[in-house]
């Protein structure tokens, strides 16, 4: 199925929002996580399936002012 | 006290544009803050190792919602920000106009509702309009951060005037300063003024030295705090001759 993970088409096989962050190697406890534009805490990853079309955004801690 | 939090230095200080990583560490440690501000942004090079930078700085964290338009992205964004700093501090940008970077006051009031009943710190960066800041105080914010001049301009204290009346206006209620400022100097202004703290960035990080910027903007800052609390002296129309007449010679 195809997602949009951090703004960009994504062609995934993985079943949950939990699955996606571990196969793409992303460091789970290091990011945050929305779906379409709603909070996803860690905690409740696992129970987010993914579904054709979904944006998913990944961030890390970055410089800010 | 910023949310029940003691600050010594009354600096806080940006993280972003800054040479190198090495350089920004080194500004902090020579700025004396104990507060440094950061964002969240899709995952690009150097993750890693800007998170151990922050953490082997010591400071206090103060995520920001920059670039956020609306109430909604900027919630969103704090929400991430609290999962992964571990803080419920946050510094609440809702940008008005891509130009100028001038905050909405309506979605700030929004935004800051929804956060505060949610158990967050807000540091919301608004103008110096004083019924916008009795709206966010209305809204659960403890802290008032006005702008000094529109973002990485450098302009200083663009509307003196109106943010002394803000901070008489705001009597007990922690206002920081937070960007526009240039020099030292007008940190020290705001300062002088009775302004509980200054957060800036641009100005040490975009300097020819930004290690010295820190330092000097750390000195000026604890001037001008110290200045605030010996009380200055009015000023005057007329000159007043501060050696007494008493005593003098005649030498004519």
């Amino acid at each position: 199925m195809q997602v949009e993970l951090n703004g960009k088409p994504f062609e995934t096989d993985a079943a949950t929002l939990a699955d996606l962050i571990d196969a793409e190697g992303f460091e789970a406890p290091c990011v945050a996580t929305a779906v379409d534009g709603i909070f996803v805490p860690r905690a409740t990853r696992a129970s987010v399936s993914l579904t054709e079309g979904l944006r998913i955004e990944v961030l890390s801690p970055m410089q800010g002012g | 006290m910023f949310y029940g939090v003691n600050l010594k230095s009354r600096l806080m200080l940006g993280t972003a544009q800054y040479p190198s990583p090495a350089i920004l560490a080194e500004a902090i440690a020579a700025s004396g803050t104990e507060v440094i501000t950061v964002s969240l942004r899709r995952e690009g090079t150097g993750g890693t190792a800007f998170r151990d930078l922050i953490r082997a700085s010591g400071c206090r964290i103060l995520p920001n919602t920059a670039g956020c338009h609306t109430a909604k992205e900027a919630i969103t964004t704090a929400h991430m920000a609290r999962e992964v700093f571990g803080t419920n501090w946050i510094k609440l940008e809702v940008i008005g106009h891509a130009d100028t970077l001038q905050p909405d006051p309506f979605a700030l009031v929004e935004a800051a509702r929804v956060l505060c009943a949610d158990g967050f710190d807000v540091f919301p960066y608004t103008t110096e309009d004083l019924i916008v800041g009795e709206k966010l105080l209305e809204a659960g914010c403890q802290v008032l951060m006005p702008w000094g001049a529109p973002i990485g301009s450098g302009q200083g204290l663009r509307n003196a005037a109106g943010l002394e009346t803000m901070r008489a206006h705001f009597n007990g209620v922690p206002l920081v300063v937070d960007a526009g400022i240039g020099a030292p100097s007008q940190a020290a202004r705001a300062m002088e003024m009775g302004f509980d703290a200054v957060l800036l960035n641009t100005a040490v990080a975009k300097a020819v030295d930004p290690v010295g910027m820190a330092r000097a903007f750390g000195n000026a800052v604890e001037a001008g705090q110290m200045a605030y609390s010996a009380g200055l002296m009015p000023p005057r129309d007329m000159a007043s001759a501060s050696t007494p007449i008493f005593g003098m010679a005649e030498l004519a």
